[in-house]
């Protein structure tokens, strides 16, 4: 009888691109159904338009650097990269303004660096940037409450927005846009020089469309927790980043910044803690490594939410953490067998 | 270098050693300047004065600057011509003068500039060195417009704004709308903007290249096709 001699490895790992990428759209189902449920089909359209437009961006920019094609498309690396960046995307936002974040996403912050695996920075988060500095005022058209509330577009109300501009009668873009949480502390600290009781109504169920979305967005980094497709230090670290520098500045002066509690519930940090800064290309690799940089991206944000120039800074924090990533895994490589610490 | 190739100076000049595209110097007021067509015409007038000038007197004064000296004194020679431009233009364009702020007095810090005094005027008699001064200094503002064309249209929505900084009143009403204001991509004149607008037309003139490149070594290798088996193509 004959044995034939394998070389190793002999137990492979039931892993691919395309299986972590299904298991994260998965994970991003009960947030954006959630998402669509406060703030209506603007969402759908957005991360349609978003997904759309990557898929055949990801093609062109393949097919110009004369890249296999369909290996690329079929790891679903650009629909988990453009439904992310589609949900940081304001819901009443014109048609343009996914296909444009999207576009420069896929271009610039990924294809340009190389593709998949090779790009520094976080590609939607590029994106959404990219969107937030060149259309500020795009980008504050956030039309949401607790559902199914009053102003709420129907199906064809919002697609005639979104593509044509054309409201129902009797309706304004500014009466149906509202302030989200961090823009109201903002504008109270402002007017009346301190936050006044504008971060208590987070905690609310019956008001607060936040509370609801995060624990959906929770919901779903659990289940990428539970499939071990992600690991528990960044996101951990992330949090607790938030916690404790938000907590420092509250402790300071309560009156000008927020508690711990709304800066987690508002804004992007669940969000970006379990979705986005865990992005096995461009977040740390050491297990040292993610905590630190989980941390660091936690406490940026809220350093930024309390004296940068925009509301949340959960983004920005993401790719200044990016930039530091080479740094900190050259710092925090463990220990390998048999070899000493290095002092 | 006796014989001086006028015909290869421009070229070398405008296409194949570009100051911006291929050469990559001064790349600080390029990228900071091209926000609008004006500020960067501005910026590449000065600067293409700046370079025949400063070329010329390095050229008449080679003979006589030892070696050892001889950067210090390049410097000087710049400095002592953009002092004059910067003061020409303080008194006869003074808000395109405000407009373009530091980076007038900058340009002696352009090392495309001494590049060239240091690589080209101080071994060349007077003319070729003005010539190439004139065909280096209209690459890179050919560029440094092109630049700040594009970026102008896609952030600001607009061509010419504030003409009448360099041309007079009578440009006042220049400037030309292309996009509505509440769609023009901000992006474009932010610096980041100026990297990825460098970076495309650096792209595209890779890409031209390339193309002639391969046409070349087709129709040689077609040639070579033909020689060898006249009847397979015929």
């Amino acid at each position: 009888m004959k044995f034939p001699v394998q070389t190793s490895p002999h137990v492979e790992a039931n892993q691919d691109v395309a299986r972590v990428m299904d298991q994260v759209i998965i994970a991003l189902l009960p947030g954006t159904l959630v998402a669509i449920w406060f703030m209506g089909w603007g969402v759908l359209f957005n991360v349609g338009l978003a997904v759309l437009t990557a898929l055949v961006v990801e093609a062109v920019m393949l097919w110009l650097r004369a890249r296999p094609i369909r290996p690329a498309l079929n790891d679903h690396s650009a629909i988990v990269l453009a439904w992310i960046l589609a949900l940081c995307l304001p819901n009443l936002a014109p048609w343009w303004l996914s296909v444009v974040g999207s576009l420069m996403a896929v271009m610039v912050a990924k294809q340009l660096y190389g593709g998949i695996g090779f790009n520094l920075f976080n590609p939607a988060m590029v994106g959404y940037v990219i969107l937030l500095v060149s259309f500020p005022e795009m980008m504050t058209r956030w039309g949401v409450g607790i559902a199914p509330y009053a102003d709420q577009l129907t199906l064809t109300q919002t697609a005639a927005w979104m593509f044509a501009g054309q409201l129902p009668a009797g309706m304004m873009i500014d009466g149906l846009t509202k302030a989200t949480p961090l823009d109201a502390v903002r504008t109270e600290l402002a007017v009346n020089g301190h936050i006044g009781s504008v971060t208590a109504s987070i905690f609310d169920p019956s008001v607060s469309w936040n509370l609801w979305l995060n624990l959906a967005f929770l919901a779903g980094g659990i289940w990428l927790l539970i499939t071990r497709t992600i690991r528990w230090h960044i996101p951990v670290a992330t949090i607790a980043g938030v916690v404790i520098t938000s907590g420092f500045l509250w402790l300071i002066d309560p009156s000008r910044f927020a508690d711990p509690g709304f800066h987690l519930l508002a804004g992007a940090v669940i969000f970006g803690a379990f979705f986005v800064a865990t992005d096995p290309v461009t977040s740390s690799t050491t297990p040292v490594g993610r905590l630190v940089f989980g941390f660091g991206v936690g406490m940026f944000a809220v350093l930024i939410r309390a004296f940068g120039n925009y509301p949340d800074g959960v983004a920005f924090a993401i790719l200044l953490m990016n930039m530091a990533v080479p740094l900190i895994d050259y710092y925090t490589q463990p220990r390998a067998f048999g070899h000493k610490k290095r002092g | 270098m006796s014989e001086v190739n006028y015909r290869q100076l421009t070229i070398d000049g405008l296409w194949k050693n570009n100051p911006a595209l291929v050469q990559v110097l001064g790349l600080c007021p390029l990228l900071a300047i091209s926000n609008t067509t004006i500020n960067a015409l501005g910026l590449a007038i000065a600067t293409l004065v700046t370079i025949i000038v400063s070329n010329g007197l390095v050229s008449i004064i080679r003979d006589w600057v030892r070696a050892e000296v001889r950067l210090p004194v390049y410097v000087m020679v710049i400095a002592s011509v953009v002092t004059v431009i910067e003061l020409v233009m303080k008194a006869y364009f003074h808000s395109l003068y405000l407009a373009l702020g530091i980076f007038i007095p900058l340009i002696v810090t352009n090392c495309m500039i001494i590049a060239r005094a240091e690589g080209f005027a101080s071994k060349n008699a007077l003319m070729p060195s003005l010539y190439d001064g004139l065909m280096i200094g209209l690459g890179f503002g050919l560029v440094l417009v092109v630049l700040g064309a594009a970026r102008e249209i896609v952030g600001f929505g607009t061509l010419f704004v504030n003409a009448d900084q360099l041309f007079g009143p009578m440009a006042e009403n220049w400037t030309i709308t292309l996009l509505p204001e509440d769609k023009t991509f901000l992006l474009a004149i932010m610096p980041p903007g100026a990297f990825i607008g460098l970076g495309l037309l650096i792209a595209i003139k890779q890409g031209i290249d390339r193309r002639g490149q391969l046409k070349q070594k087709l129709a040689k290798a077609e040639r070579r096709g033909a020689a060898q088996n006249p009847t397979e193509t015929a």
